[in-house]
């Protein structure tokens, strides 16, 4: 015969073993639902809106292998963090585009950019943008070109770029573009003339 | 009376088997090796002891001799090597080869599809598949195909200061070690051996003896003496002349100078012993060649199966082949599916002292070749002495330029090349000239280019002749 307080203590186990089921299954789903939300990397429309400014932005073109400033008119708020965010979203739309002159994996984004005084961007991409970047000098090469020289040649006081991945360093973009370092005016500005001359 | 607390004794204890640790892996012996000479090119392979035999993996022995494919059946392992086909069973000690049934000396192992044989069965299994003799040093593991190796001779010359100049029969390039009173020439990729008896005696005070011995994969030559020593190159690499440094040379009375008044007559000094070659020391040309990722870093995916690391490695053999053809020795960072880090890269070429680092890339993107120089950021943060290890480039930027504009001169006579700074590692830490080169095809998107031999072959002859011109203009050193 097994004891009154022993058949009471199971009881207790078996209807608090239902409810947590009951509370993992739903939890479960909760998961799943923030996941297919937080996987969903669309870019979305810039929140900016107001008077537009004509800007230089630094389109990489694959066919030829050089980079190449385009004119835009874009909406853009005053702040320096605001404006820079806000022409890597323009430069990251045309690359996603369908007729991308410089094709960006789909889900590539740019989350945040960092300005960190005296002079420093920082850009921080998401994983995607560089697990699923294309890999040789030349294509990642232009990538940071594009981004970096369209910062310094549009926010004010901005002399160097810095390249995280989901908020930490990563070695190099996609097995080639270091980066480790620092990219500064100078830097840059070479880069871009030699990408500038055409093949 | 002092105790120790009992976290004092758990951390006095931690530190202790740290410390044993620590010595323990010290003292591990080094990773058993083999080295392989063949007269196309030399390569090393890690050895797997597995119940007291040594092996070697068998595909990896015969990829740089010829093209080769394995494939795994249950229990049997058939390799075709050109066009001779062999089979192996795992655990059985019979191997066919083409007709032939060979006898292995201890069974053969298949691991996760990787065919193993004994180490002492090779010089069996070797003439089978390439129908020429090999001549296997066992307790050194070093393996010559088709080939007698590189002798010396050794000369003293009783000149003040003495020195004694090695003579080999072709170029050689060891790593020197210098010790007080010891030089040691370790030759990695030469396949020095000696065709004398392995220890020569000098009878001199300064330079006492020289012995030869080779282990583990590779051969050493040690010269022994009561001053420091210092080895410097001459003859393209032929010869190595074993010296006094400097300031042993100052603070060594002058032995053989006769003393003022000394009458000479009666016991006339004996003429000097033939010095074969007196040049003036130069340090020898050394191009390291980067076969670029490796391992599991498998670089671009050109094609469904043709990753960028692959290309990379097939071209920097290329031009090694070229550039030994033009006397020029060179050092492959990379001559396996290795796994490498940019430092490590970097760090061999550094510690090589090359003259030039060549980073051989490919990709699919444009055509032709581009040429990459270090995109060194302006701010260089130099602390006295030392360098920063992110931009050592610094000093050779000028350096570099100009090999990559060599290069873009000879590569522009047949295809379309292009200059370039890159941010790539690991350009910026190489302390000579360092350039990279990113080939693509011919035509645009055509990426079965990028294999081609007769390409790769243009190309690699290419950069050849603009470094052999590069080092001509140089004056044959660094």
């Amino acid at each position: 015969m097994i004891p009154r307080h022993l058949q009471i203590g199971i009881i207790f186990l078996f209807i608090a073993i239902v409810v947590m089921a009951f509370y993992a299954r739903r939890m479960r789903g909760r998961v799943a639902e923030t996941d297919s939300q937080a996987s969903d990397n669309r870019l979305v429309a810039p929140p900016v809106s107001g008077a537009t400014e004509q800007v230089t932005l630094y389109v990489a073109y694959d066919d030829s292998g050089v980079l190449r400033p385009q004119i835009a008119r874009i909406p853009l708020p005053s702040g320096r963090q605001q404006r820079g965010q806000e022409l890597l979203r323009a430069l990251l739309q045309l690359y996603l585009e369908k007729n991308s002159p410089h094709p960006l994996p789909a889900s590539a984004d740019i989350p945040d950019l960092y300005i960190v005084d005296p002079g420093l961007a920082v850009i921080d991409m998401n994983g995607a943008f560089s697990d699923n970047h294309r890999s040789g000098i030349l294509v990642e090469e232009l990538t940071v070109a594009s981004l970096a020289e369209t910062l310094l040649a549009n926010v004010p006081g901005i002399n160097r770029v810095k390249i995280l991945v989901d908020g930490k360093e990563r070695p190099t973009l996609a097995g080639h573009a270091d980066l480790t370092q620092f990219y500064d005016i100078a830097m840059v500005s070479k880069m871009v003339n030699q990408l500038q001359a055409n093949q | 009376m002092n105790h120790f607390r009992p976290a004092s004794k758990h951390l006095f204890s931690f530190v202790l088997l740290c410390l044993l640790c620590a010595i323990w892996l010290h003292s591990a012996s080094p990773d058993k090796r083999i080295t392989v000479y063949s007269p196309t090119t030399t390569y090393t392979l890690n050895l797997v002891e597995h119940s007291g035999h040594d092996y070697v993996g068998l595909l990896e022995m015969l990829e740089p001799l010829g093209r080769v494919s394995a494939k795994t059946e249950r229990q049997r392992w058939k390799l075709r090597f050109k066009n001779i086909d062999a089979q192996f069973t795992n655990h059985n000690n019979k191997a066919r080869i083409g007709r032939r049934d060979l006898d292995l000396t201890a069974p053969f192992l298949l691991q996760n599809d990787r065919g193993l044989v004994p180490v002492d069965a090779l010089a069996t299994l070797l003439p089978a598949f390439l129908g020429t003799p090999v001549t296997f040093h066992s307790t050194a593991r070093r393996l010559f195909i088709q080939q007698n190796g590189t002798s010396y001779s050794a000369e003293l010359s009783s000149a003040n200061p003495p020195r004694v100049a090695f003579n080999f029969s072709a170029p050689v390039n060891p790593r020197v070690a210098t010790e007080p009173g010891k030089v040691t020439l370790v030759f990695h990729r030469d396949p020095v051996i000696a065709s004398g008896p392995a220890t020569l005696n000098f009878n001199d005070k300064t330079i006492t003896a020289a012995t030869f011995q080779e282990n583990n994969g590779m051969a050493e030559i040690t010269v022994a003496g009561t001053v420091p020593l210092m080895a410097s190159f001459s003859n393209n690499g032929r010869t190595i002349t074993i010296a006094p440094a400097p300031s042993a040379t100052a603070a060594q009375p002058p032995a053989s100078t006769p003393a003022p008044g000394v009458q000479t007559a009666t016991s006339p000094p004996a003429p000097p012993a033939p010095t074969p070659v007196s040049p003036a020391p130069v340090r020898r040309y050394l191009v390291a060649l980067d076969a670029s990722h490796g391992g599991d870093e498998r670089g671009a995916a050109l094609a469904d199966n043709l990753p960028e690391k692959d290309v990379t490695l097939t071209l920097a053999r290329r031009i090694r082949g070229q550039l030994e053809s033009r006397g020029i020795s060179t050092l492959m960072l990379r001559d396996g599916d290795a796994t490498l880090s940019a430092d490590q890269r970097a760090s061999s070429a550094n510690s090589a002292h090359v003259s030039v680092y060549l980073a051989i890339h490919a990709g699919t993107d444009g055509i032709g070749v581009r040429i990459c120089t270090a995109a060194l950021s302006s701010q260089t943060d130099t602390r006295g002495p030392f360098l920063s290890w992110n931009t050592a480039q610094a000093a050779y930027v000028s350096a570099s330029q100009a090999m990559a504009n060599n290069l873009e001169a000879q590569l522009s006579r047949s295809l379309p090349t292009r200059l370039l700074s890159a941010p790539l590692r690991p350009l910026n830490s190489v302390i000579a000239p360092a350039v990279a080169i990113e080939i693509a095809p011919r035509q645009p998107g055509n990426v079965a280019d990028l294999n081609a031999p007769d390409y790769q072959q243009s190309i690699a002859a290419a950069l050849a002749t603009a470094i052999a011109n590069a080092r001509d203009g140089a004056g044959g050193a660094h």
